[in-house]
């Protein structure tokens, strides 16, 4: 599937900020990253070359799975603000 | 910060859901002019379900609800499609009930409905605002703090959804384990009335639900599931978020192989992906319900993990908590009693109710299921479908034959003392639900 264009049928108002914060250095030992697969949009992807975990937050669906995956539970997690995020018109 | 007594109302919703609006109507008919705070632009903007309402549910709130709610199609049809690699077994129950059971319809329209009904009443409805904390006082939660504003309330509702990150503030529950929750993915695919009329056998308003066992999910802890709309299908999954960590599998993956499957693909063929979207089911049952009040607090719907998952059941049990939950709300305010101990009235009214009977009667079905999924979910589901392949061959092998090389083949493949441990831990399922 291309995650992206299922994800190009909603409507988002990203935020500047991310309201998805990891804690780097639990990232680099981390031994599965599973907020990686488990994240329905594709919002984690782990840069090898670079030892860190990429957040394209404008793209969260904000359904909390890779909050409750998180392995070391640092996961910075929080709502959007209340005029961001992602708006899902049928849902 | 606005001094306490300007802002200050008998009682807060967190969350404009289906749990958070039920309250707020039986609060606002009462005279009480609840506030409910919802973080999306509008009533469902957040939400997703698969889905279909239960008609009884919402009947018990908005009794003329058929005459205005934005409702898709009546269901009709309960289909259960156990998917092997490549072949199926289905089994449906069809009939057009005097009453309807459950329609489908679109979360962004129905919430946003159920908001409008609620503000008609006297609920005052604020968007676009997320709650970030509670506001404790002498352990006695006294209101919550928004990005601009704190708001004081004799009583706060926490209807705020399957993450409630509030309830965990206050310590009314731990964090989720994975095994506790599922992910759900899904896709409304646009497609012709009239081609869903013919490819479900369907008159224009009647419906048809489809529940996936199997296909991608063969031995893992998931189901997938198929919904008529109008002039649209939704076909989604939800799996254990344990089945992921690990394995390297993504939950888009799974639904888009669920989509080709030989059984699937001809029902959704041309439909083409209007909305994607996903969202978590808690699925933790009776063991993992929170504390469902404190002094100045009550928790209810998916908030409260009130989720009954054996039969689907979700946004009914959301619905009813927070009618519960109000009703206890208009008695607490009329007798100035916000305890704790005045509260845990929510609860035991909560126990009266099939909900909790409900939850309890399948409290061991996770624990069994997780046991048991690679059995259950992979080993049976094949061989149901290979019994009827093997039934419905005609190959010139004498049918006697035929059943002894099934039932040795199950023999081996599951192996004697295995097929007894599941008959004990089916045993031990139906003993919890039907006896204690």
């Amino acid at each position: 599937m291309n995650i992206d264009k299922n994800l190009s049928t909603l409507k988002y108002t990203p935020d500047t900020v991310s309201h998805l914060t990891p804690n780097p250095n639990d990232c680099k030992i981390c031994k599965n990253r599973p907020c990686v697969n488990a994240c329905p949009a594709g919002v984690y992807e782990w840069i090898e070359s670079e030892g860190r975990l990429l957040v394209k937050y404008e793209n969260c669906l904000e359904c909390g799975a890779c909050r409750i995956l998180c392995e070391k539970k640092s996961l910075k997690w929080e709502y959007p603000k209340g005029t961001k995020g992602v708006m899902f018109k049928r849902g | 910060m606005a001094a306490e007594s300007e802002n200050k109302t008998n009682v807060i919703i967190v969350g404009g859901g289906p749990a958070g609006l039920s309250a707020a109507t039986v609060l606002a008919r009462a005279g009480f002019e609840p506030i409910v705070i919802e973080r999306g632009t509008f009533s469902g903007s957040k939400n997703v379900f698969g889905g279909a309402i239960y008609s009884e549910s919402v009947k018990e709130l908005f009794p003329d609800f058929e005459l205005t709610a934005p409702l898709e199609r009546n269901n009709i049809e309960h289909k259960f499609a156990i998917l092997g690699e490549d072949d199926s077994t289905v089994i449906s129950y069809r009939k057009k009930p005097q009453n309807s059971v459950s329609y489908s319809v679109m979360r962004g329209k129905f919430d946003r409905w159920m908001a409008e009904q609620a503000q008609k009443e006297g609920a005052i409805l604020v968007e676009e605002t997320v709650v970030r904390e509670l506001i404790t006082e002498n352990n006695k939660v006294i209101g919550v703090r928004t990005e601009l504003e704190d708001y004081y309330a004799n009583i706060v509702i926490l209807a705020d959804g399957v993450n409630s990150l509030l309830a965990k503030q206050i310590g009314l529950r731990k964090d989720i384990e994975p095994k506790d929750a599922a992910v759900s993915v899904k896709e409304v695919l646009k497609l012709d009335k009239q081609l869903i009329n013919e490819r479900f056998l369907l008159n224009d308003d009647e419906g048809c639900i489809y529940e996936l066992f199997g296909g991608s999910m063969l031995g893992k802890l998931g189901l997938g599931f198929i919904y008529t709309n109008k002039d649209s299908i939704s076909i989604g999954l939800g799996i254990t978020l344990d089945e992921l960590n690990g394995t390297g599998i993504k939950p888009y993956e799974l639904l888009e192989k669920i989509k080709e499957h030989p059984t699937i693909a001809p029902l959704i063929e041309g439909g083409e992906v209007i909305e994607y979207s996903a969202h978590l089911i808690p699925e933790g049952g009776y063991k993992k319900i929170p504390q469902l009040y404190d002094n100045g607090v009550m928790v209810v719907g998916d908030a409260a993990m009130l989720v009954n998952n054996m039969h689907w059941e979700g946004t009914n049990l959301a619905m009813l908590s927070g009618k519960i939950a109000a009703e206890t709300a208009i008695i607490a305010l009329t007798k100035k009693d916000f305890s704790k101990k005045f509260l845990s009235k929510y609860k035991k009214n909560l126990e009266k109710t099939f909900i909790m009977k409900d939850l309890y009667a399948y409290r061991n079905l996770m624990d069994i299921m997780h046991d048991k999924r690679k059995i259950f979910m992979d080993i049976y589901f094949k061989k149901i479908n290979a019994f009827f392949e093997m039934f419905t061959s005609v190959n010139g092998v004498p049918k006697r034959e035929l059943y002894r090389k099934y039932i040795w083949e199950f023999i081996k493949d599951r192996g004697f003392f295995g097929i007894i441990s599941d008959g004990f831990a089916v045993l031990k399922l139906l003993w919890s639900v039907l006896v204690k």
